[in-house]
């Protein structure tokens, strides 16, 4: 049975939704520190 | 602290690429699968990471309705969303195993599969919740929302020992029996994603915890700005009816 097509497909998917989600929380960490450097400034 | 951080993260990617190195090369191939059966070290840790951190959104949702404690609150949520990607990974990766091995993608009806769908369908509802509402009784909402939502937790996972179902029946108890390498190699893997999944953890609690300082910090700026406009408003009541 050849599957290696689908177990690199679900290990590349397995990184890619973490990966996703990863950068999601880079995403909003910067933007919460943007916005606590705009209420220093205040 | 600052240094714990760091230091855990290269060692959970070292671990991670250990368990991947033993996976895909040490591990011996199964007899009837072939190499696809591999996807077992991604699977099956995935869906024990994400019972865990379900079971443990119960826990701090209890806790949460008992004492009103926001970090139980904030726990609660980040095991939810954490939880939810893994679960995410087991509904993406269990069709790509079962297509070369049962011939189809998906079995409609099976209740493993089914109770898997829907607790996925919960928990993203309980995040919707929490993102979209804002009562001030969302919290509570969603605490009661995940007691109920985590009854699905065990109906899942004892699903395959009580019912017929095309899933396989469990790889360790419930009479299940599973190659000692086998086994070796996923204990390792789940250990790494369990560290895996506590960054994530760790990392996703730091921010909710930031959010809810520039939140605060907002609204005390809103209300000084309030004051400056209307300075009468900040007269005590008591004076100010005199």
């Amino acid at each position: 049975m050849n599957g290696i097509k689908f177990l690199f497909a679900a290990y590349i998917a397995t990184w890619l939704i973490h990966g996703f989600y990863l950068a999601t929380l880079v995403r909003r960490f910067s933007r919460l520190r943007e916005q606590l450097r705009e209420l220093g400034k205040k | 602290m600052k240094r714990l951080f760091p230091i855990l993260s290269v060692l959970t990617a070292l671990l991670l690429g250990y368990a991947l190195y033993l996976a895909l090369v040490v591990a011996p191939t199964d007899a009837l699968q072939g190499d696809v059966y591999r996807i077992i070290y991604y699977h099956v840790p995935s869906a024990w990471t994400g019972m865990l951190l379900f079971l443990i959104n119960f826990v701090a949702s209890v806790i949460y309705l008992i004492r009103r404690s926001q970090k139980a609150d904030i726990l609660a949520l980040v095991c939810a969303e954490v939880g939810v990607v893994f679960c995410t990974v087991v509904l993406v990766t269990g069709p790509l195993w079962a297509r070369p091995v049962w011939g189809i993608w998906w079995a409609p009806g099976d209740i493993r599969l089914t109770s898997t769908l829907v607790l996925w369908l919960i928990y993203v509802s309980y995040l919707v919740l929490r993102r979209f509402s804002n009562s001030a009784q969302t919290q509570m909402l969603a605490a009661a929302l995940a007691v109920f939502g985590a009854l699905d937790v065990p109906l899942v996972y004892f699903s395959i020992w009580f019912f017929r179902t095309q899933h396989p029946q469990p790889v360790i108890g419930g009479g299940g029996s599973m190659d000692p390498r086998m086994l070796h190699v996923l204990l390792i893997s789940w250990m790494a994603f369990l560290c895996f999944g506590f960054l994530v953890c760790w990392s996703r609690f730091r921010l909710e915890l930031l959010r809810r300082e520039v939140e605060e910090a907002h609204a005390l700026e809103s209300l000084a700005g309030a004051e400056e406009i209307s300075p009468k408003a900040s007269v005590p009541l008591s004076r100010s009816t005199k």
